[in-house]
């Protein structure tokens, strides 16, 4: 109290000006703290490791404006005229469907296993160690090109689908394995404790507590790797040829040099990845309110 | 009553598990997966990879080749995600519902956004091949333009959440839109925009990988050399070092975000 | 003269009712006046209506001698100087220091490219930090406004709108997300602020009875509209209840009791 009743005598002096100044630096409006001082040393960081990489990208194989002129032109090309003459539009659509066949196997068996590796990685269900090597282990995937793993699976099983379905779910299995145990670890621990006090145990607990209050966000996380799986079931089309779009596409470009083929196809996956936003922006706005 | 609940969550499940089942099945159909050899293939692929995909002795020499590769790569991936961040920056300050000069740019620059976020990489890295052929600027900007797209939407999220409340002050205040920019926007939003950029950065290693392959730049392309050449020694040592530069690349941005958030 | 005049002042949001409808009334320089009334009766409209946050529908707004509602850009900031205003949730830049956040004040008078940069005069650092020792905060001039607690965040607040040298500040419920200690504190200096500094107040509050002990005069709003407009000793249980609305009956203490308090 004693603080405020010297802060009130304070204000009868306010309006003469300019006698309070008890030896405090006037010059530093913003002392560095550590936070802003990590800051602006990554920034600057970034900065001269960008400036040096422009400056030292090799120019001389090509003539830079006119390579920027051509592209400008083939955007215009592909995104006024988009057409194809090798395929309907019904087939392009079939063969989307096909990537989107790709992208739902693989979150479907990257869904499964995260399930288990989630409730492994989980803090308040597994012990220390088991998590500690479940969490080191799919960092360990994670770092890993998702097309480097295709292409591994690839000299076992060839070039395909089978290889590229068992490549992404790699990835898929890393990511939702820190997204599920992440949405376990938010549960009320009181549930756990009652439970575990009942007598129940770990499978009953986890079947009857953790999966069905936690399965709202399951499903949504499941979809937003869904999303990201299209984009990369595209991806593995056109860089291991796996089936579907991407795989079109790939053809278009370095094959056929079609332009407007490109144009089609490249409106076909824009159209299913919006549509496929849409709905994971409303997901992810469901994951927002709980917090 | 207490009966009803449970045949109805018994008929939920039910649905959902026979969608699952015939959407699956769907898929396998469709994608002409073959189930039995996808799952052998995993045991296939393990006791290939322990039998010959490792560094050997010989890889070792070509490590001469594949550094000054992934050099460029990780310089490539941070060049294209800053100068992207900067673009990106600009997009959502004008599509930001706290700080859009009026509803109409705001809703050209979210669909500029968009456009840029779902138009997939591998179409930006098809498309700019044919004018640029195999030069670095190829993977340099098929990486620009799919950070662009994302961080644009991450940075728009970004400032509509943190900074509502101060603008509005700074407002009432009789400060300008740049002052408010400046002094309010900016600092409060600038933690999470780097820590989008970090996370960026490494998920552009990740794909330059993927661009190097398709357009046979960086070190996608020594490693499509090599694996081409079934030498899977030196292959697996190219994974190897991406593995090691991915993971102290994202300890380093782990670090950062403790520090500043 | 008043500083203040509301004449017919309606606000319309999309639907029909009103959220304010033919609201007049004067303020005279140096008066504590408090508007109470019900959530939703339009108080927090009617506030920001005033230094024009939101933009009125109908009728005329004085301050200083001006038509407030009918000035242009450059002369709306000029207004706000004069005008601060303090937030129920204090609306500070969180990541920013106590210092930094009470010179925010200061924007208003300044040039686009200064407050850019932050680069404020020595006088007016002076003043700042005059005013932050005034509202106990000393202690606390580098410190980042997230590390302080809600009574800390408001007596920041106030030291921002106290720093642009205003004629009058706009409380929109000071002291809404507060405990009753840090409630008084924030009172208390509300009312020296004035009484020594001779500072027109208009403070929206819920709670009639801290309205009772510190105000000069009371405005009551229900439904958009003035129901009562007088001293504190002249507001009747009956009145109260007009501005509630009859449900409020129990909660009701006779307005004798207010000076025991």
């Amino acid at each position: 109290m004693t603080q405020i009743e010297e802060s009130i005598k304070g204000w009868g002096r306010l309006k003469e000006k300019g006698h309070i100044n008890d030896g405090m630096d006037l010059s530093a409006v913003k002392p560095l703290n550590k936070s802003s001082l990590a800051m602006r040393i990554i920034l600057l960081f970034l900065s001269v490791l960008t400036i040096y990489a422009l400056f030292t990208i090799d120019y001389k194989s090509i003539d830079v404006p006119k390579a920027f002129a051509d592209t400008i032109s083939n955007f215009k090309t592909i995104f006024l005229h988009p057409y194809s003459h090798r395929f309907s539009l019904w087939e392009a659509f079939y063969e989307v469907v096909v990537t989107i066949g790709l992208a739902f196997l693989t979150t479907l068996f990257g869904a499964v296993i995260a399930l288990l590796f989630g409730l492994l990685a989980a803090q308040n269900l597994a012990p220390k160690q088991v998590t500690n090597m479940i969490k080191a282990f799919v960092a360990f995937i994670r770092a890993v090109p998702t097309i480097l793993w295709v292409l591994i699976f690839a000299v076992a099983a060839g070039l395909g689908s089978a290889a590229a379905v068992i490549g992404m779910t790699f990835h898929s299995v890393s990511y939702l394995t820190k997204a599920y145990s992440e949405s376990f670890e938010d549960l009320d621990r009181n549930v756990l404790e009652a439970l575990t006090a009942s007598g129940a145990n770990w499978w009953q607990i986890v079947f009857q507590a953790v999966i069905p209050s936690s399965a709202t966000y399951l499903l949504s996380w499941t979809f937003l790797r869904f999303e990201i799986n299209f984009a990369n079931a595209v991806a593995m089309g056109a860089a291991a040829g796996a089936a579907g779009i991407g795989f079109d596409l790939f053809m278009a470009s370095e094959f056929y040099f079609d332009l407007r083929e490109i144009g089609l196809i490249t409106y076909l996956i824009l159209a299913f990845a919006i549509a496929l936003e849409t709905i994971s922006l409303r997901m992810k706005g469901r994951l927002h309110k709980r917090t | 009553m207490q009966a009803d609940i449970f045949a109805k969550r018994r008929n939920e499940s039910l649905i959902f598990f026979t969608l699952l089942a015939i959407l699956t099945v769907g898929s396998i159909i469709i994608t002409q997966y073959d189930v039995l050899k996808g799952f052998t293939s995993i045991a296939k692929a393990l006791i290939w990879g322990c039998t010959n995909f490792y560094p050997d002795a010989g890889s070792m020499q070509k490590l001469a080749d594949i550094l000054p590769k992934l050099w460029e790569t990780v310089l490539m991936s941070i060049a294209s995600t800053t100068v992207a961040a900067v673009f990106a920056i600009l997009l959502a300050l004008a599509g930001s519902r706290t700080t859009r000069m009026n509803s109409l740019f705001s809703v050209i620059s979210r669909g500029i956004a968009s456009l840029f976020r779902n138009i997939p990489l591998v179409a930006w890295a098809m498309v700019l091949m044919l004018a640029f052929s195999q030069s670095p600027l190829t993977g340099y900007l098929a990486l620009f333009f799919g950070s662009f797209g994302f961080l644009a939407r991450a940075f728009m999220e970004t400032i509509d959440e943190v900074s509502n409340n101060a603008v509005e002050a700074l407002q009432a205040a009789g400060a300008s839109y740049f002052h408010i920019i400046f002094q309010a926007v900016l600092p409060s939003s600038m933690p999470q925009m780097i820590s989008w950029l970090l996370y960026m950065i490494d998920t552009n290693i990740r794909d330059a990988t993927l661009v190097g392959i398709l357009t046979g730049t960086g070190i996608g392309f020594s490693f499509d050399l090599f694996y081409k050449r079934l030498d899977y020694h030196a292959a697996s040592l190219v994974v190897l070092l991406v593995v090691i530069t991915v993971i102290v690349i994202e300890s380093i941005s782990n670090y950062v975000r403790r520090v500043i958030l | 003269m008043a500083l203040l005049e509301l004449k017919n002042v309606t606000k319309y949001y999309n639907n029909a009712t009103p959220a304010l409808s033919e609201v007049s009334f004067e303020v005279r320089e140096g008066e504590f006046v408090s508007v109470i009334g019900p959530s939703g009766a339009g108080k927090s409209t009617l506030l920001r209506c005033i230094n024009r946050m939101i933009e009125v529908s109908g009728g005329e707004i004085y301050f200083d001698g001006v038509i407030a509602s009918k000035l242009r850009k450059r002369d709306l900031r000029k207004l706000r100087t004069k005008i601060g205003m303090i937030f129920q949730h204090y609306n500070l830049v969180d990541r920013l220091t106590v210092l930094e956040n009470v010179l925010h004040g200061r924007l208003g008078y300044k040039s686009t490219l200064a407050g850019v940069l932050g680069r404020y005069s020595e006088e007016e650092k002076k003043q700042a930090l005059e005013i932050i020792k005034l509202l106990g905060l000393t202690d606390q001039v580098y410190k980042r406004c997230d590390q302080l607690s809600g009574g800390q965040k408001q007596r920041v607040g106030i030291a921002r709108a106290l720093v642009q040298n205003p004629k009058m500040i706009l409380c929109d419920e000071p002291i809404a997300s507060l405990d009753p200690n840090a409630s008084k504190i924030i009172m208390d200096h509300l009312r020296n602020i004035s009484r020594e500094m001779g500072i027109t107040l208009v403070v929206n509050l819920h709670q009639f009875n801290v309205a009772l002990k510190y105000s000069d005069r009371i405005i009551g709003v229900n439904k958009g509209m003035v129901v009562f407009d007088g001293a504190p000793e002249d507001l009747s249980a009956e009145q109260i209840s007009d501005i509630y609305g009859s449900e409020s009956g129990d909660l009701i203490i006779e307005p004798g009791e207010k000076n025991a308090s």
